[in-house]
């Protein structure tokens, strides 16, 4: 079973008051863009066996949006983080780089 | 007028906790910035109480605050003075961005009172009941609906919800309290 922190409100959630949202930071291809960043935009999600950067809502608390950064394989958490933001924050890289020194954010492997 | 008539007809069930309906009241939500001290000016004028901190409920004589949300406030006032305190706190408002409304027969509340409170919210809600401190309010899930609880103090516990599942709340509690499903692990 996978618990939060809601970095919104605080609160220690279980898995089952989430929404999981799939993959974070992704970059929209709308209009106009090319039909290769489209296709890839609407259809392609990294399932990686490792680290993992989510979305999750906290449906049945606060409602808010927020990010996560988690390993697949293990269930450890490296942290919650606000979802305004384009990239994981320092401290959460670190920890990530503390378990997998090779991880760096927007490896598509 | 008709009499008005509350979501669970005042219901009540006597097991090792007391699962009971709650007297009615009347509720604003109020969305906004609570970080503007405008705001908590507001509320706790019409409240008489303390503007709540995060996940905090605070009280007075015939109102309390519960902290919902990081940008959401629920306002509860004795019955029959939601329109009143509406009013005078749109006005307040003014020209904040913000949303006001009256929210009274959207919910259904229930009270338990007994000393195995904890371990009735336990079996319900996938809380840490052990820690849940007093007047932290706590929205989560209840087996299968949302729901607010908080703890007014050691022996008292209240869950609101939405009305139109204000019966399967009640029927869980009670069951969940039934004589006989003493665990006693708190």
């Amino acid at each position: 079973m996978l618990i939060l922190d809601c970095p919104y409100c605080g609160v220690r959630c279980d898995e089952t008051e989430l929404t999981p949202g799939g993959e974070a930071h992704l970059t929209r291809h709308g209009p106009g863009s090319d039909d290769a960043d489209f296709e890839r935009y609407l259809f392609q999600r990294r399932n990686p066996r490792g680290v993992h950067l989510e979305r999750w809502r906290h449906a049945y608390g606060c409602g808010k949006w927020f990010h996560a950064a988690r390993h697949t394989v293990t269930m450890q958490v490296f942290g919650t983080y606000p979802a305004q933001t384009t990239e994981p924050p320092a401290d959460i890289v670190e920890r990530i780089r503390a378990s997998d020194p090779d991880w760096t954010f927007g490896d598509d492997t | 007028m008709s009499d008005h008539a509350t979501p669970l007809a005042q219901a009540r069930s006597d097991g090792y906790v007391t699962v009971a309906e709650d007297a009615p009241r009347d509720m604003i939500q109020l969305k906004g910035d609570l970080s503007d001290p405008g705001l908590a000016d507001a509320v706790e004028r019409i409240a008489h109480a303390a503007m709540p901190g995060p996940l905090g409920l605070s009280t007075s004589d015939s109102a309390w605050i519960a902290w919902m949300a990081p940008d959401e406030l629920l306002i509860s006032l004795a019955r029959g003075q939601g329109a009143d305190a509406l009013s005078s706190l749109s006005r307040a408002m003014g020209d904040r961005h913000h949303l006001a409304l009256d929210v009274s027969d959207m919910r259904a509340a229930i009270r338990l009172e007994g000393a195995a409170v904890r371990e009735i919210l336990a079996k319900v809600a996938p809380i840490d009941a052990v820690t849940l401190p007093v007047n932290t309010v706590r929205r989560t899930r209840v087996a299968q609906v949302p729901a607010a609880l908080w703890l007014s103090g050691p022996r008292t516990a209240h869950v609101i919800c939405f009305r139109s599942v204000g019966r399967y709340v009640f029927d869980l509690l009670s069951l969940s309290a039934r004589r006989g499903g003493e665990i006693g692990a708190f």
